[in-house]
């Protein structure tokens, strides 16, 4: 459940710098996309139009990322930082005028939140029911990782976003539109972005928060480099958070006597101490973060 | 060149501004009155300066920390975490020791500025030893700092009773001007006949700006005069060329972490020792790390670029809440003129273009 929402931004990084652009304002994207699913969720009390919305709202912003990045050649970190800074600005800024002046939305009704497809299929509180009884968010997520896995390695679209991260030139020479392979996957990827943050604001909590997202953007990025830039890796890494952050819940409940404060390190270091040691050295689509200037050729 | 890129910065700055002065008048506000309590918000009173200029330390600090690594090759995203345990130590070297005047303040800004500069350090090594990518690391040590923090802060011995902050600092560990002064019989009545010296003084006014300006012209200093400098900027420019021309990149990496981190710690203990006297519980980032990368971004990751956009980001972050108080516009379109400011400077080519029309439809053609 904790993954779910970390799933679907990492795999917008994916596609963003499986292109070649980098994408560092997932976060600022995932903020957006919280807003607008919380926003819409509760004005209209339809889950799947606040989710949509959400992802049209992530993939606006990224369209100035990718407008800055590809067009203008901008520097793609910077670039990036400039997106978070106004999908948070954006967010709250919205937020006030829709819920008359706070920065926090009012919650969506119980009923208009994400389904649960299993729920009440098993008996309560048992194995079953703990393990499959998640918000519907959680198996899109995971469905979206097997697309994403298709995309990029089984279909011809694929195969492009790939060689115009790794070669763009090479790709160009080939016939590919490097430019508007590069504006699909950056826009595909606020679009994720955008689901992400509304997977957290229509599903695991039921409104926006000036807090809510503070931070998953990055963990996202961390978690897309720590899986070697690939739709499985990243998953892997989400799902190794996500435990994480369950065994807090689950340590916490247990009595034992450690410190909440220590147990919510735990990820974090674990994370580390993983990279350290099983993952080594990591290196990206080859010409990650270079714009691409087209050159009369001929 | 040098030229150009301060007219694109300035050309930037200015279309920032017309954003958020758009989005507020889509919204109905009239975008005069807005700048005008803006501007009236820093510039009218000696103290709203002060304040500024307070405001502003600490993000000129996390920026020159980001401007440092970013000129040695590394995206420090972890200045936010080292402000933490730089204000986190500096708390607590301000509580427990026990130490004459001015003498205090020195060794907890030491002290806080080294601690920090391990944690960056950290990240260096991680990425020295075991190729992890820096972004990710810092990241994670940012979230570390911060839970780090609220544990030592919920220390029964450190944390003040019915608070969600740790004891004050000593007095002997502030770094205010004239802080006690102003609280005696004689400041008191010094001060009632000089109104400016009042005003300024009613802000938590502290030696952090000499500290600021001191580090960079440190940094600058350090970049373009030392052998050490020459070496980061190197490994910066071409890792690969360096190590073949003999530099050890693998300590680079680690020192230039170890300077970026006591910069950024040196702006939280600044913070704690100036203004706040304490630290708190936090229940998320407050965000002058990353305050910081728009600070360095802007400035061209340059010493000086820092400490004048630190200013300018001072200056709006100040006089945010100000509209809001005043007019009830939100206060948010600063985090958007931020941004639509940083967006600009990504892409000079962008300026390039909307320049060379305005040129051509003057008549004005140059051809280069």
């Amino acid at each position: 459940m904790y993954a779910a929402p970390l799933i679907f931004t990492a795999l917008g990084g994916v596609a963003s710098e499986n292109s070649g652009v980098v994408n560092i304002g997932l976060e600022g994207m995932m903020t957006i996309g919280a807003l607008i699913g919380a926003t819409v969720g509760y004005y209209l009390g339809n889950p799947w139009i606040a989710f949509l919305s959400a992802g049209i709202g992530g993939g606006i912003l990224a369209l100035l990322h990718a407008i800055a990045s590809i067009t203008f050649e901008a520097d793609q970190i910077v670039s990036g930082i400039a997106i978070n800074f106004l999908g948070s600005g954006l967010s709250l800024f919205l937020s006030r005028i829709f819920f008359e002046g706070t920065t926090m939305t009012k919650p969506i009704d119980l009923n208009h939140k994400m389904p649960r497809p299993f729920n009440e299929i098993f008996s309560n509180n048992s194995f079953l029911d703990l393990v499959f009884n998640q918000y519907i968010t959680v198996y899109l997520s995971f469905l979206l990782v097997l697309i994403m896995w298709f995309m990029l390695y089984k279909t011809k679209l694929g195969l492009r976003i790939r060689s115009v991260g790794e070669h763009p030139k090479a790709a160009d020479t080939l016939g590919i539109n490097v430019h508007r392979i590069r504006y699909f996957s950056v826009i595909l990827s606020g679009i994720l972005s955008g689901f992400g943050g509304a997977a957290m604001s229509l599903a695991v909590v039921s409104n926006f928060r000036p807090t809510l997202i503070s931070g998953q953007g990055f963990i996202a990025l961390a978690a897309m480099i720590f899986g070697k830039w690939k739709p499985q890796g990243a998953m892997l890494a989400c799902l190794l958070f996500g435990a994480a952050q369950g065994l807090i819940v689950y340590l916490g409940g247990t009595g034992a006597n450690i410190p909440t404060q220590i147990l919510a390190m735990v990820p974090y270091i674990l994370t580390l101490i993983v990279l350290t040691g099983f993952v080594g050295k990591s290196s990206g689509p080859a010409a990650n973060g270079e714009p691409y200037t087209k050159h009369d050729i001929g | 060149m040098k030229r150009n890129r301060v007219i694109f910065t300035i050309v930037s700055i200015a279309l920032g501004f017309l954003v958020g002065g758009l989005i507020l008048a889509a919204v109905g506000f009239n975008l005069f009155d807005v700048y005008s309590t803006m501007f009236k918000g820093v510039f009218s009173r000696p103290k709203y300066i002060a304040w500024t200029i307070i405001r502003s330390v600490p993000i000129i600090l996390t920026g020159l920390s980001v401007a440092f690594a970013f000129r040695t090759g590394l995206f420090n995203i972890g200045a936010e975490g080292q402000f933490i345990i730089g204000a986190l130590v500096a708390a607590l070297l301000g509580y427990f020791l026990e130490l004459p005047l001015v003498i205090h303040a020195i060794v907890v800004l030491i002290g806080a500025g080294i601690a920090a500069g391990l944690w960056g350090s950290i990240a260096g090594y991680l990425r020295a030893k075991f190729g992890v990518h820096e972004v990710i690391s810092t990241i994670m040590l940012n979230w570390i700092a911060l839970y780090l923090n609220n544990y030592v802060v919920s220390w029964e011995k450190f944390r003040r009773p019915q608070s969600e902050a740790s004891y004050k600092i000593l007095d002997s560990a502030s770094i205010g001007i004239l802080q006690q002064w102003k609280r005696t019989d004689a400041g008191r009545e010094f001060l009632s006949n000089s109104k400016f010296l009042r005003e300024i003084l009613s802000a938590p006014v502290n030696w952090g700006i000499i500290i600021a300006i001191l580090c960079a012209i440190m940094v600058w200093y350090i970049l373009q005069k030392t052998t050490l400098g020459y070496e980061l900027r190197a490994v910066g420019l071409n890792q690969d060329a360096s190590e073949y021309g003999g530099i050890n990149v693998r300590r680079s990496i680690l020192t230039s972490m170890f300077i970026s981190g006591i910069l950024a710690g040196l702006a939280g203990a600044i913070h704690v020792l100036g203004v706040t006297k304490e630290v708190a519980i936090l229940s998320f980032m407050e965000g002058s790390g990353f305050d910081g990368i728009a600070v360095a971004l802007l400035g061209n990751n340059t010493p000086l670029g820092s400490v004048l956009s630190g200013l300018l980001f001072g200056a709006l972050k100040y006089s945010g809440p100000k509209i809001q108080s005043t007019m009830g516009a939100p206060s948010e379109v600063i985090n958007i003129m931020i941004g639509s400011i940083v967006f600009f400077t990504s892409m000079p080519s962008f300026i390039k273009i909307i320049a060379s029309k305005f040129k051509r439809r003057r008549g004005e053609v140059k051809v280069d």
